[in-house]
């Protein structure tokens, strides 16, 4: 192919190919990354200097003895290489006449799954291996929940391994009844089953002399012909605002990437969720301008007259715009070591909009292997779990099943900053929007104002027995002697009524300290000045407190005394339980304490006077 | 370049004609949006820039993505000061025609004792003014985000990569704890001292590369292309004697051979090999037809296996 028209001839073919990602997913050992190598391989894919690299690797670490390892191709992790296994995704490329491939190789181990997720979110099709010898296992069944979780639609049943099983026909059609039965349960209605070995090279490129009992296609023809749907043009137009295009003072444009639609220049749109309209006055797709632009281009927007817009906004046809809503229920697949708590803080990255969220009820989790529902007060790492949960402002949105783009989120923690859960939106709570905030004629400025006080919440944190209760009294007796408005809510005391339901679990912890954070919101709004004695050991739930307060109204004081004094002191005598084992998650012991970073008022006990603290902190409660 | 005329043109689209996107298309769109998020989250970020062709692609991204303003990124180009001539002359013309900020950095200390690969070897070198130069320049400028030309076809261990690639304040990959990077939902959260290195040509593969060089007119460093150059060739490889800095041996005399390369970096570490292509149409045709990998050119990888993941964990792009 010297010719220029012959060069000319490819490039137009080369160019009008489709594009077709899938993942190969499936227990560990059932041979995905040998399938891919192989499909590589045979499709001639490989470079010579990567084969004699291969054959080099293969007589190294490879696990096939004399012959080439191609599970060494995608392998290309140390860690990886070393155990054997696949940690994280590999993602490949190849094309064939008919099409371009992304494939994405997912690790089989559990405790990859959201390695898994990750190469899954964006697949067409998914190709799920599963050894002849051993028929469906665990993981089969947690991938395929997880396939079908994310919306595929198009599975292929790899049948791996059939040479170890001599070919045999009766095992092929029980393993792929069986599956076929798993797919309907997940509601997945297209599944093609092929007998296959990526070792030999069976049914992968061309169809085997092994298997003639099997009629279909072999697995890369069967991908190059599959009918995917790639069409999100056809739905209503709506693009998640990523970044607002100010050159000068006379042009402003709204760039982003087009989740579905069509829109093109005099069409009305509407900013969500604000609801301002204006028509498109222009497009472009870098230095072009188009008449029109589409789902799935990089486009830039201008309006015909200013409205607000800016990022994290949705731009939608005014005639079709999407719903909003702050309560949703919905998917969570949780993907990270620390379990979820519900009551906790997250952030939530929907589109280009990132909001504070809070999971508000686990409604049950399911069992990925036999789809049952099961009660949960927590979601460990890989669990997948229907939620609800709630944002602190409205968003424009829709459902994952009808827009993913609108209807896919991550969770993000807001102290490590790590990606903590993915998931899907279902519906919205439409409960939500009907309860408003009732308007009150009499305010908290009024209240406070006949107190003739400031209303503030003090909050004391620090270990058992640091001190907090005795300076908190102090400093209530001290300011009820100036004349003022207070109330003390002691940790022990509010544990015998309101909080009587709760343990000392993590997640009981959070929910305790939302209560009383709550109760002291409340208190403040009524004008009084609240002093919370609580040992409050976790950064992120003071700081769920402290969010519910205005500006200044959140005072932290830290009682800093070191665990060993505390130890010492032991006034009710906890520390020496605690250590014979009687007392389960306790602070300082067998429980952390994450010291405050940023408290108003940092108290050394050590040396200072108790009485000379207690007024540092009336000082700081008058200011 | 790119003298093509039964190539499809790019065409403005009119009213309801029904548009398919292709693949280069799909590429340029995902591209275009991982710049954005990067300018939209945070505070400090930059681009590295190599000069290379996903370097000059790169950049042509970057001013599609932010036009008509001019980028919000500045680049960073870590000169080792072993490049080829002709990537200087490419690199000194980059502020005036796209109308951004080039910042150059050379590690000083490697100036001061005169480091290079004929002294030094390519392994200390590269380490010294690629490695150690990027680290002293990304915490000298505090950036919090760094994006790279690196493409997941190009080896095992990039293939493994995430888009957003978060780095500890030490600038390290810990490849065992990727965060998820589900959808098109990058995680953009760090703390003080901590960054990203962001990915936006990942899904691009060569080929990809050169079909969009050729798609958008893209200017590339001429030794991509064929031509008379004058080479020695030493264990096999065809090295380019670009200026007096090369130590010829006893009787070694350079001679002109029709060469060109497929991967650029500092001089002495780039094989060229012989070739006719010297029109975009003719590199890809080679391409279509080569029997070895783009890496092969390159002197640095060709080591233990998982060298280049131990590279990247110690902060090499």
């Amino acid at each position: 192919m010297t010719h220029a028209t012959d060069i000319a001839d490819y490039l137009a073919r080369h160019e009008r190919k489709p594009l077709l990602r899938f993942i190969t997913c499936g227990s560990v050992d059932d041979g995905k990354s040998t399938l891919i190598g192989r499909l590589l391989y045979e499709s001639k894919q490989l470079y010579d200097d990567q084969l004699a690299k291969l054959e080099r690797d293969s007589a190294r670490h490879g696990s096939q003895g004399e012959a080439i390892d191609y599970a060494l191709l995608l392998d290309g992790l140390a860690a990886e290489r070393e155990q054997g296994i696949t940690i994280d995704v590999a993602y490949c490329y190849f094309g064939t006449d008919r099409r371009q491939f992304i494939v994405a190789d997912c690790p089989g181990h559990e405790q990859y799954t959201r390695n898994m997720a990750t190469g899954a979110s964006t697949a067409d099709v998914a190709v799920v291996l599963v050894d002849a010898r051993k028929g469906l296992l665990t993981q089969t069944r947690r991938h395929s929940y997880i396939v079908a979780l994310l919306g595929i639609r198009h599975i292929v049943l790899a049948v791996n391994k059939m040479d170890l099983i001599g070919y045999d026909q009766t095992r092929f059609d029980d393993i792929a009844a069986a599956y076929t039965e798993l797919a309907d349960a997940l509601g997945i209605r297209q599944v093609r089953a092929i007998p296959m070995s990526g070792l030999c090279g069976d049914n992968i490129v061309a169809r085997s002399a092994a298997t003639p009992w099997y009629a279909g296609p072999p697995l890369l023809e069967h991908l190059e012909t599959i009918a995917v749907d790639h069409d999100d043009a056809g739905a209503p137009f709506r693009m998640p605002v990523q970044w607002v295009c100010r050159p000068d003072q006379d042009f402003r444009g709204y760039a982003g990437l087009i989740a579905s639609g069509r829109v093109q220049v005099g069409d009305e749109l509407v900013s969500q969720p604000s609801g301002r309209h204006a028509r498109v006055a222009t497009l472009s797709v870098g230095d072009s301008a188009r008449e029109s632009v589409e789902a799935g281009q990089s486009a830039l927007i201008s309006l015909d007259h200013e409205i607000d817009v800016s990022r994290g906004n949705v731009l939608a046809a005014a005639a079709s715009a999407c719903a909003i809503a702050d309560q949703f229920a919905v998917q969570l697949l949780w993907l990270h070591d620390a379990p979820l708590m519900p009551s906790r803080r997250y952030l939530m990255k929907i589109g280009t909009r990132t909001v504070n969220t809070q999971i508000t009820n686990i409604k049950h989790k399911i069992d990925v292997n036999t789809q049952e529902h099961l009660a949960a007060t927590r979601l460990l790492l890989n669990e997948v779990a229907q939620c609800n949960i709630a944002l602190d402002q409205d968003i424009a949105f829709a459902p994952y099943a009808e827009n993913r783009t609108l209807g896919s989120f991550i969770l993000i923690d807001r102290t490590t900053h790590a990606t903590v859960a993915m998931g899907r939106i279902e519906f919205a709570l439409r409960r939500a929007s009907n309860v408003h905030w009732q308007a009150l004629d009499v305010g908290k400025a009024a209240r406070a104002k006949i107190k003739d006080q400031i209303p503030r919440c003090l909050w004391f944190t620090g270990l058992s027995g640091s001190g907090k209760s005795t300076i908190a009294n102090l400093v209530e007796k001290r300011l009820l002697a100036l004349g003022h408005h207070t109330y003390l809510l002691d940790g022990d005391n509010v544990r015998h009524g309101l909080n009587r339901d709760l343990g000392f679990s993590a997640e009981d912890r959070v929910e305790n300290i939302r209560r009383i954070a709550e109760v002291a919101r409340l208190m403040v709004d009524a004008g009084l000045i609240v002093i919370v004695s609580f040992i409050s050991p976790f950064r992120d739930e003071r700081r769920m407190a402290r969010e519910r307060f205005g500006d200044g109204e959140f005072v932290e004081i830290f009682v800093d005394t070191p665990l060993a004094v505390c130890e010492q002191r032991d006034v009710k005598g906890l520390y020496a339980k605690a250590r014979a084992g009687l007392i389960p998650n306790f602070t300082g012991i067998d429980s952390p304490y994450e010291r405050p970073q940023q408290a108003e008022l940092v108290l050394d006990t050590i040396s200072e006077q108790t009485d000379a603290l207690a007024l540092k902190v009336v000082d700081a409660a008058l200011k | 370049m790119g003298r093509f005329a039964s190539y499809p043109r790019r065409c403005d689209f009119t009213h309801n004609v029904q548009m398919t996107l292709t693949h280069l298309d799909r590429l340029e769109a995902e591209s275009l949006h991982i710049l954005r998020e990067v300018a939209a989250e945070f505070s400090r970020p930059v681009m590295l820039y190599s000069i290379g062709k996903d370097s000059s692609v790169l950049l042509h991204l970057l001013r599609k993505a932010f036009y008509p303003a001019p980028p919000p990124i500045p680049l960073l180009h870590v000169d080792t000061t072993w490049k080829f001539r002709d990537m200087y002359a490419l690199r000194d013309a980059v502020p005036a025609r796209y109308g951004v900020d080039l910042r150059v950095h050379i590690n000083p200390d490697g100036l001061r004792d005169g480091v290079g690969p004929f002294t030094h070897g390519s392994a200390e070198h590269t380490r010294i003014m690629k490695t150690e130069g990027l680290k002293q320049a990304l915490d000298a400028g505090c950036y919090d985000a760094a994006i790279g030309g690196a493409r997941r076809d190009e080896e095992a261990s990039r293939a493994k990569e995430r888009v957003f690639s978060f780095r500890s304040t030490q600038h390290r990959w810990d490849p065992k704890q990727q965060r998820p990077e589900p959808w098109q939902l990058y995680n953009t959260r760090i703390a003080d001292g901590e960054s990203v290195r962001v990915f936006p040509l990942s899904n691009w593969t060569e080929l990809d590369i050169w079909l969009y060089i050729l798609r958008e007119h893209i200017p590339v460093v001429p030794l991509y292309f064929a031509k008379e150059r004058p080479v020695v060739e030493r264990d096999g490889s065809l090295l380019m004697v670009d200026d007096q800095r090369f130590p010829l041996h006893a009787g070694e005399t350079p001679q002109l051979r029709r060469i060109r390369f497929r991967t650029l970096g500092c001089y002495p570490l780039s094989g060229g090999f012989e070739s006719d292509a010297d029109t975009l149409e003719k590199i890809i045709a080679e391409m279509l037809q080569a029997r070895s990998s783009e890496r092969q050119g390159r002197l640095i990888d060709g080591d233990a296996g998982a060298s280049m993941e131990q590279k990247k964990q110690e902060g090499y792009f």
